[in-house]
This record gives structure tokens, sequence and C-alpha cells, in this order.
């Protein structure tokens, strides 16, 4: 059971721990600088924290002690005589390969890989000279965001990227060479002529299962996805209750057939629906939908949950979501009722447990 | 020789000093300081060697012209201040 999580705000880190007096609020570490990512290394605790500061840029932190006390690192950077910078971290995943393996995924779309803990960075190349990244875009970003790094646990050299915008990327041989690849995606802010097209679509976030890691589920800009073939083709859920529009969305590591999201109303429209904050869950491989609310505001609440903002833990049990209001909120029971952990809280850019 | 002075804010993160440093750009005056201070480069400057994007210099109380290059003069008597903008605040 995990009893730990890394709440990464827009004001410092944060940890929630769960005592005998129940859930308490540790922290911050960085207050007052925005700490947008994190990754617990679950074979030795490592904890790696991306930080962006207002000023200073992307900066990234690592903890040896559970995420207590932070050392500054290297910072992945593209070279001097690249056209681009590095403008945000936003997403980590461990790489199993090395003792120390790190990825990165970063705004403008580059993708940077560790061997040592985050000593220094590595560009991966064989995906920032893809012909295709120049007609990449950004998707609630100036530039191309590279937020979803899921590794195969049955094979690390697989590994599945999402970025908004230039859609699911793979490959199968640890990362030396790409594939863009979805089919069944569609995009209804692309002209009709490139609205299935694999590189345009907006993928908010992907999300393997660990117990079938074929079975992959996306919330995406025009609703929610299932992939039973790793991401190769896509299924969409039309009955998402009470809306199919979101960022954030968890796959349950036990089982391949649940998943959740927290619903908003529309892209152009993004508010809870109805002044009421709810969950979504599906336990039978997207087809149903179940709205959860016991313990959740249902009047006058607008928050949105962003992408990184949503975490399940290892059994598949417990639950936790923040808000862009600083609401948090904890499942003991897979969504079914929540404890309000936090409601003043700095805005929510991503939960971890660990 | 020119002064280079940071923001005191900076302080929080990095233990910066400020700094009497040969060259005559800012360029050179900056990368005098970033020699003996490297951590300090990420800070001020992006990825590309431009000036971050909510980050100002001032020379002698002028705010610089080329934020790319850093091609502004300074002379031996100059002080170069390195600020935030409350732009990225």
């Amino acid at each position: 059971m995990s009893d730990q999580i890394l709440l990464a705000t827009r004001k410092g880190l944060f940890r929630l721990v769960r005592g005998g007096g129940g859930w308490r609020i540790d922290g911050p570490s960085f207050l007052g600088t925005p700490t947008m990512v994190t990754e617990v290394d679950q074979r030795d605790g490592t904890v790696y924290a991306g930080l962006g500061h207002g000023h200073f840029g992307p900066k990234m932190h690592r903890s040896r002690d559970g995420g207590v006390t932070f050392e500054e690192v290297a910072t992945p950077a593209l070279a001097d005589g690249e056209d681009a910078s590095v403008k945000g971290l936003w997403s980590l995943a461990t790489d199993p390969r090395h003792e120390a393996g790190v990825w990165c995924g970063t705004t403008p779309g580059a993708l940077f890989h560790s061997k040592n803990g985050g000593e220094s960075w590595e560009l991966v190349r064989s995906l920032w000279d893809h012909p295709t990244r120049k007609d990449w875009f950004g998707g609630g970003t100036d530039h191309p965001a590279l937020h979803s790094i899921e590794v195969d646990p049955r094979d690390p050299n697989h590994v599945m990227l999402g970025v908004s915008c230039a859609g699911v990327w793979e490959t199968r041989d640890g990362g030396d060479s790409w594939s863009s690849i979805g089919t069944g995606l569609f995009a209804d802010y692309m002209p009709p002529e490139q609205a299935k097209e694999p590189v345009v679509q907006d993928p908010h976030l992907i999300r393997i299962c660990d117990a079938d890691p074929d079975v992959v589920w996306m919330q995406h800009h025009n609703g929610v996805f299932r992939s039973v073939d790793a991401g190769h083709s896509w299924s969409l859920c039309e009955s998402v209750d009470p809306s199919v529009f979101g960022f954030a969305i968890a796959s349950d590591p036990t089982n391949r057939e649940v998943a959740w999201t927290v619903p908003g109303v529309s892209d152009d429209m993004r508010v809870a629906v109805d002044g009421a904050i709810c969950v979504s869950r599906t336990e039978d491989g997207g087809r149903s939908w179940t709205a959860l609310r016991n313990g959740l505001p249902q009047e006058h609440a607008y928050d949105i949950t962003y992408r990184h903002a949503l975490d399940v833990s290892a059994d598949g049990q417990r639950l936790c979501f923040g808000t862009i209001a600083g609401n948090v909120w904890i499942s003991e029971d897979r969504g079914g009722s929540w404890l309000t952990i936090g409601q003043t809280l700095p805005m929510v850019h991503s939960v971890e447990f660990f | 020789m020119p002064r280079v002075e940071f923001t005191a804010h900076l302080r929080r993160h990095l233990d910066v000093k400020d700094a009497d440093v040969s060259g005559d750009t800012v360029r050179a005056a900056l990368d005098a300081v970033f020699a003996v201070q490297p951590k300090l480069r990420g800070y001020v400057l992006d990825d590309t060697g431009a000036l971050r994007h909510h980050m100002v210099v001032f020379i002698d109380g002028d705010q610089i012209v080329d934020r790319v290059g850093l091609t502004d003069p300074v002379i031996a008597s100059s002080t170069v201040h390195v600020l935030q903008a409350l732009s990225g605040g």
C-alpha cells in the first residue's frame, strides 16, 4: 500500500504522508518555486523533481531521502547551435536498463536521457532530428510538450511517448529509432483532410496498464481512447459520464479493464461539469463509465485537473488528484469515496504515489 | 574593470558573487563570471546562449539592446546589473 504522495504545485513540492492519524501534509520543498513534475525511482527511492522558475528557467533536483532534502543536478539542455531552448520539464520516467537511468520529456518536444541519475543528460537525437518535427506544434503551450513517457515493464527498450501536439511515438530499440503510431484517433481541431493523421493528434496523457502493457489508456483532446495493441490502434470510449473532455487519466496497474478520468466540460469551456467535481471510472474496458462524487463538492466548483495531477497507487486501491484551485482529494476505495486533504494549497501540477 | 552585479533573488538558489571582470561586451563580462561560477549560466542564459526571456541586463542604468548576441559594449568603469524582469513573476 502506498502511504506517501508527492504533490508538485505552483508554489513548491509537498509530501502527503499517511500516519496513525490519517493523511498529513509535509513540506514544502522549494517554497515559492513552481514544481512541475516528479519521478520516484522505485528501485532505490531516488526522487527527481523538475522545477520551472519563472525567471531562471527549468532546473532539475534530486533527493536521496524520499523527497525531504534535494540537491540540484544537471538540467536537460539543448546544445549551443540548436535553434531552440528547453522551456520546461514536462515528464520523467525511470529507465530500468541502467542503475540510475532516467528519461525526461520537455517543451519544446525534446526527449533527454540520463544514465547517471541526472548528473548529465543526452538529447535523444533520433527523435529530435525526425523529419516530422518541423510539423509538431504546441497544444496549451507555445511549443510541443512531451508529457508522457511510458516504459513497457516487460521490455525497457519498448517506450511510448505522448506529445501535445505530435501524437504517439514508439521505440522498440531503446530510443535508437522512433515511429509515429496511432490509428483510430481523430482531431476535431484540424481540417478534415488531416484529422486522422497520427502526428497531429493531441494526447493529453497516455498511461499503460502495468498488468497488461498492451492495454493503453489515453485522455485525448477530443475524447477518451483505449488501445489493446500497445498504442497502434485506438477505440473511442463514447459514454464517459459526464464528459469526454479532460486532461488526466489513471490506469489501474492491476486490472486492464479499469481506468479513471477527471472530466471537464469541453476544450472551449475548461471547467468542471455543472459546477460539480467528479471522477469517472470504467470497470469494463471503457464501455461504460460511472461518475464518482461521494465526498467531492457538488456546487459552485469549477476546478480543472491538470494532466499529471491524478494518480493511482500500485495496488489500484488508492487515488489522489489535485486541481488548479489547490483542492486535493484522496480515495482509499478506488474512487468510491473521497477525503479532502487540502482546500487552500497552490495550483497542483502533478501527483505521484510512492 | 567592469563590475557585474546580480539580483539578490538568485542567492536563494545559488551562492552567487558579484564580480569585477575583464571584457568589452556584456557577453565577455558574463562569460568571465560563468567561468568561475558555471552553474549561474543556466539561470541567466537559455540553452542558445541568449538572455532568458524574463531576465534583464542593464549597463550603467541602460537596458541592453542585444538580448541574443549580448554584444552591447561595456567599458572599464561600467556596472552591469543582471536582474529579473517583472514580466516573469
